[in-house]
């Protein structure tokens, strides 16, 4: 962004300029600072076309604002020897969140402790999902790019990557959906926003809705004990809506690869058939 | 189970229905906002049996809108914008002002950014029941939805969304009145837009809107009249600022740099003294200083610029035309700065402290300058500051400056603390835990104050424990006067004897290793007693007389010799020099020293042996002294009794033991001492004395208060006391010019009495002569009404605060002509007899060992500047302990006076009605005493009065007719104690019931 630009929209933003805690998280209405009711999740859009250069299979998934892809190389064979299990594959995954993300400016290395616990939590949230006995001695690499956070980090990673390993045609047990819940006052909310999120307690849950299984529960605020069943049943529920939606874009993009798969012969651009876009 | 959708939110609304922006935050960071809308269509209207919005609420405006405005006969509903609430907030929260209402969320937001007091009440008109207001979401309502337009103001932008949302309406409701068939077309009610502004209602006239101004509007409604008095007059004139263009702004004059304060001071152009502040006006404060008889009146926020209670300022005096005399209304900061803002206030230029600033100039202006120029004082304004006195303050959080009171909220607000004590501003800060803070006293100290913040700015240090509780109370009541209350420590109780409680005055002779016994005279034999208070553990004195063959009576006081155990200069010593006295609390004591010493080695117990330090007299029958004598002693104490039981003693005709004998000689020989000081003029003042009644030890309720008595056996210490300190202060005078350790009371200046003789002279017609505090004490003694007892001692409380208090020097310090005590009409005066809970006695105690040459004199008492400075402390421990026992009775009685509030409604009685008098009055209240509780109180009249300041009076309308009050007149209060809403603090609320029932205005 040019220097005039920038310039332009920091006047342009004064109306705003000191509201942050002046923003109501729940109104007497029933409407949360976005205009959504309390058991409404955001927008959701996927996006399974090709991404980036070889890659495997990728995903790029929005929750509102908040923007990740993840890229999925794999089963490779595996290039160290340190990490090479001679009975499954080895699942590695990267995470690098853009610098301009966030809404302070900041770079964050590749040893960045925050970093490091969120591909912690992925991957033990995926290992026991993915098959990986299929693949001995090979490796999965999962490299995921935060793009934009607008609340809901781990909840929008969870998802993508679900949507990229599948795209990646890698076999797992079940899809994982996550969706974040919160608690204002006694009211609960599902799916927060930053905002939301750094006023509420709140807890993200990972579920796989065929059997119903909770793969991950993460909760880095207080919560009091006497709420966190009921939210943490919310966000089990809302993680099958969310799976409603993961699938019917799974079937949607099979279904356009089947169709350009049958129209071989035509002239075709070569990878980018089913591209959205167009 | 609820159900759970995804928000759908089309790509191609993205212009309305997400931002992304920079923004630069105070710190100069800039930072990356994203926000997103999900507009809905199901956002109700909340018209009652409208088709297409369908709600469970109940509360739903009526279908055809109000039918009683003259302007409308087809029905109505209002549609206000911002200002409306924010200037007219009486008018809407009027009972009669009740047409069906919409508030739209843009208006309710905007009013929250504004003040959220206001918006605390406007949320709180929303729930009540016989208001019909419905809030309009039109934020999230796809058809009203707007965003900002390149160049239009924040200001203008919700603007037009108000006028979209009332167009959205006018057509919604069309749409939904269509006729069903057969039946008759009734006509739409309309939606009328109120503004104040101008332009607003030109735009809005334009695009088909109806709109009036409030004025307008209200002039056609039924109760007019009533109504059009709630307008406040700024809404008719006042065009909404805009809040975008607001920069910093300084709210305070600069100060000078030091170095031109310092060569100022030494010119003589600059003054510098001690700021203190109005306790009853918060725009007020003075600051004593020694170029002028009467201290420099500091008026309005501006002059005082940003000094705190305590700070050493700097003061530039005005020409004397500017002089005025202070301001004789109450001005109560909580009331004035109600609507202030947390968050915002002070630091832009908004309207809110527009309104603010004019209310203060209002109050200023109003101190009349048509007052007699013998109350003029010299004005002045602060220029600088020498040193903040800055410290820990006992504070609550101010309920309503909270953001979020919900205790699950993590984020960080800006809010207000209100500190206990009345005589400090209210301090900012930000905090994440207000919610939890909330009902808490909590410890505030102040980082800094800026020029272009209103309020000083703070941070949260800790709490103290739950509003109203003991533990509490106990803790802040220490903390704010600055009492050193932590347990002992090791190197102190190190400094002890090794024996403990075994410990026990060595036999004389070879066995008393330690040389006790060396100049010590035996007294063991003497009949020796103690009168003490009930209940008291330190005995620090005790007494005898006996008859000489000779005809004179030899007299004795013993008191704890201290000295013994606390030699100079160990940490036990400097300990105690540093806490400078032992604090008495109701149901507490702040010991100086260890209490093993306190109330047992150096408590002169009876039947056990003792250290002392005894003078004894030789005194003709007449009392006048023969000789003096000051020597160590042991003494072994024959009985301990309370002033009750010695009492008893003495009067009890067929007791002639030694003891009593002993009494009823002292008694004798008190009671000449008396009037032989009475004679040279010393004062018989009167300062309010309760006791407390605790239910038990344990619970320690209060149950009731009730005033100290005075008996026979009081005045009979008393007097022994004052003869000891007297003689004790005459000897180390004599040996240690340069060094002894004294007490004075300075004579009050004539000035301070002034007003006190005018409003005898106006009201009672007694006049007060000042010449000397003997012809005071015949004056005082005057003043009697025979229909009022009480007159007189009222007087006396009143004449005794016109004096100054007394203080510790050292001679050498102070010209010997200025040595003189006031109040007890001597020309020397000391301490000495109570050192085991002061300490400048044990200063004497070790003076006066010297002076008769029993042991060395420490080196330190030798210096000057160092028995300056350790007086220095003691002076200031001594104000602030005496502060801090005031206050401990104050909660008590307060607590008391709960208690029987609560037996009083359990017997049925409505309250707590007592006896007061008037003993100030003001523009708009008036000052009383309540004697039998000995607590102050004030009265404030909402309503307007008479106010004569010539004469001391105030005229308030009665049932029948106006009933004149004037100072020192009686009346019967109400005393009631409530909870302020906002501070949490108990505060003792007191109304007229006669001779007029205040409770009405």
């Amino acid at each position: 962004m040019s220097a005039d630009r920038l310039l332009l929209t920091l006047s342009d933003s004064s109306d705003s300029s000191d509201g942050h805690s002046r923003i109501e998280i729940l109104n007497t209405g029933g409407y949360r600072s976005d205009g959504r009711r309390q058991y409404e999740l955001r927008t959701i859009s996927i996006d399974l076309s090709p991404q980036g250069s070889g890659a495997d299979g990728s995903a790029s998934l929005t929750h509102g604002l908040t923007q990740v892809n993840v890229c999925v190389f794999g089963p490779r064979e595996a290039k160290m020897r340190s990490q090479t299990y001679h009975d499954r594959a080895n699942v590695n995954i990267e995470v690098a969140i853009a610098a301009f993300s966030a809404s302070e400016r900041r770079k964050r290395g590749r040893g960045d402790k925050r970093i490091l616990e969120l591909s912690q939590t992925l991957k033990s949230t995926f290992e026991p999902v993915i098959q990986t006995s299929l693949y001995p001695r090979s490796q999965i690499d999962i490299y995921i790019q935060v793009l934009q956070q607008d609340g809901g980090l781990l909840q929008a990673c969870v998802n993508a990557t679900t949507l990229a390993l599948a795209n990646a045609g890698i076999p797992t047990y079940d899809f994982v959906c996550a969706v974040t819940g919160g608690v204002h006052s006694t009211s609960p909310l599902l799916d927060l926003t930053l905002l939301e999120e750094n006023d509420l307690p709140n807890v993200t849950v990972a579920v796989m809705p065929r059997s119903g299984k909770i793969t991950l529960v993460s909760m880095e605020t207080r919560l009091h004990v006497d709420r966190f069943e009921e939210i943490f049943r919310l966000a089990g529920e809302a993680g099958k809506v969310i799976h409603r939606e993961m699938r019917k874009a799974v079937k949607d993009r099979t279904e356009q690869l089947v169709a350009s798969m049958q129209s071989v012969g035509r002239p075709s651009t070569g990878a980018d058939v089913g591209d959205n876009e167009y | 189970m609820v159900e759970i959708t995804i928000r759908k939110r089309p790509q191609t609304e993205a212009v309305i229905t997400q931002r992304k922006f920079f923004k630069k935050t105070a710190r100069g960071k800039v930072v990356k906002v994203l926000r997103e809308r999900y507009l809905r269509d199901d956002v109700a209207c909340g018209i009652e049996g409208c088709r297409e919005c369908s709600t469970e609420i109940s509360r739903l405006l009526p279908l055809s809108g109000s039918l009683e405005h003259d302007l409308f006969p087809n029905g109505h509903y209002i549609l206000p914008d911002t200002n409306v609430f924010l200037a007219q907030m009486d008018l809407i929260e009027s009972s009669l002002f009740n047409p069906p209402m919409i508030l739209l969320q843009t208006v309710l937001e905007e009013v929250r950014h504004r003040s959220l007091p206001l918006y605390n009440r406007l949320k709180a008109l929303t729930k009540s029941e016989d208001k019909q207001i419905w809030v309009f979401y039109n934020e999230y309502r796809s058809e009203t939805a707007i965003v900002r337009e390149e160049n239009e103001t924040p200001n203008d932008r919700n603007d037009r969304g108000i006028r979209t949302a009332a167009a959205w309406y006018n057509t919604h409701i069309s749409l939904t009145h269509t006729p069903v068939r057969g039946q008759k077309q009734m006509p739409h009610p309309t939606v009328v837009l109120i503004t104040e502004d101008a332009a607003n209602r030109q735009k809005a006239e334009k695009s088909g809107i109806v709109s009036v101004s409030v004025r307008r509007y209200v002039e056609t409604m039924k109760d007019a009249n009533v109504l059009l008095d709630l307008l406040s007059a700024e809404g008719s004139h006042n065009i909404e600022p805009t809040k975008a263009a607001a920069g910093r702004q300084a709210l305070y004059p600069d100060y000078l740099p030091t170095p031109t304060l310092i060569a100022g001071v030494k010119a003589g152009e600059l003054h510098q003294g001690h700021f203190n502040p109005n306790q009853y006006n918060y725009l007020e404060g003075s600051v004593p200083v020694p170029a002028f008889d009467k201290p420099i009146l500091l008026v309005g926020r501006e002059n005082m610029n940003r000094a705190v209670q305590g700070d050493i300022v700097v003061i530039e005096v005005f020409p004397e035309k500017d002089w005025k005399a202070p301001a004789d209304e109450v001005v109560d900061q909580e009331a004035m700065q109600k609507n202030d803002d947390a968050e915002d206030s002070g630091e832009e230029g908004d309207e809110n402290d527009e309104e603010v600033f004019s209310k203060e100039s209002r109050v200023l202006s109003g101190s009349s300058n048509q007052k007699p120029p013998s109350e003029r004082q010299p004005t002045g304004r602060i220029v600088g500051i020498i040193k903040r006195n800055w410290r820990a303050y006992v504070c609550h959080i101010d309920s309503t400056s909270l953001t979020s009171t919900l205790t699950t909220s993590l984020s960080t607000q800006t809010v207000f603390a209100t500190p206990v004590s009345r005589l400090l501003p209210r301090i900012r800060l930000r905090t994440r835990q207000a919610p939890t803070l909330l009902n808490q006293k909590i410890l505030v100290t102040i980082d800094r104050w800026d020029s272009t913040s209103r309020y000083p700015e703070g941070h949260f240090v800790r709490a103290l424990g739950q509003v109203e509780s003991k533990e509490a109370e106990q803790e802040s009541l220490l903390l704010e006067f600055e009492v050193p209350y932590r347990p002992f420590g090791k190197a102190i109780l190190d400094c002890l004897p090794p024996e403990g409680e075994q410990w026990v005055v060595p036999p004389k002779g070879e066995f008393d290793l330690q040389n006790i016994w060396r100049d010590r005279d035996d007294l063991r034999d003497v009949i020796v007693c103690s009168i003490d208070p009930p209940g008291c553990q330190d005995i620090d004195d005790a007494l005898h007389a006996k008859l000489l063959p000779n005809g004179n009576i030899e007299a004795g006081v013993h008191i704890a010799d201290v000295s013994h155990f606390v030699l100079p200069d160990n940490p036990m010593d400097s300990e105690a020099a540093a806490r400078g006295t032992t604090v008495y609390l109701v149901d507490n004591r702040i010991d100086m020293l260890p209490s093993l010493l306190g109330t047992n080695l150096c408590s002169l117990r009876p039947f056990v042996e003792r250290l002392a330090f005894s003078s004894i007299w030789e005194l003709t029958a007449d009392a006048e002294i023969v000789s003096v004598r000051f020597t160590k002693s042991v003494i072994k104490s024959k009985a301990a009794f309370t002033y009750e039981e010695a009492q008893i003693r003495k009067d009890d005709p067929n007791l002639h033991d030694e003891l009593t004998n002993s009494i009823r000689l002292l008694n004798s020989l008190a009671i000449k001492l008396k009037a032989k000081r009475m004679a040279a003029g010393a004062l018989n003042l009167a300062s309010p004395e309760v006791k407390i009644h605790l239910d038990s030890a344990e619970s320690s309720d209060p149950i009731d208060v009730e005033q100290k008595e005075l008996r026979e056996t009081n005045s009979l210490v008393e007097e022994f006391m004052l003869l000891a300190n007297i003689s004790v202060a005459r000897k180390i005078e004599e040996s240690f010019p340069q060094t002894a350790v004294l007490r004075r009371h300075l004579p009050p200046p004539k000035t301070n009495f002034e007003k006190l003789q005018d409003i005898l002279r106006k009201t009672k017609g007694f006049s007060l002569d000042v010449s000397s505090s003997g012809a005071l004490a015949a004056s005082l003694d005057e003043c009697v009404d025979a229909r009022e007892p009480a007159f007189n001692t009222l007087v006396r409380i009143m004449a005794t605060r016109c004096m100054l208090s007394a203080e510790y020097f050292s001679s050498g310090s102070v010209a010997k002509d200025t040595f003189g005590h006031y109040g007890l009409a001597s020309e020397i005066y000391t301490h000495f007899t109570s050192p085991i809970r002061r300490y400048a006695d044990v200063l004497v105690h070790r003076q006066l060992s010297a002076a008769i040459g029993s042991t060395p004199l420490h080196a330190t008492l030798h210096s000057k500047s160092h028995v300056e400075r350790v007086l220095d402390v003691v002076n200031r421990r001594h104000r602030m302990a005496q502060m801090a026992g005031r206050a401990s009775v104050e909660f008590y009685v307060g607590l008391a006076l709960k208690a029987r509030g609560e037996q009083a409604r359990a017997r049925g009685e409505p309250d707590v009605r007592e006896d007061a008098y008037v003993i100030r009055t003001f523009r708009n209240g008036v000052g009383v005493f309540v004697s039998k509780l000995g607590i102050e109180g004030l009265v404030t009249f909402k309503r307007e009065t008479q106010f004569d300041a010539e004469n001391y009076t105030i005229t308030v309308p009665g049932a029948k007719e106006e009933v004149k009050i004037s100072v020192f007149d009686k009346v019967v209060v109400r005393i009631e104690v409530e909870k302020d809403k906002n501070t949490q603090r108990g505060k003792v609320k007191m109304t007229l019931v006669e001779p007029v029932d205040s409770s009405a205005f």
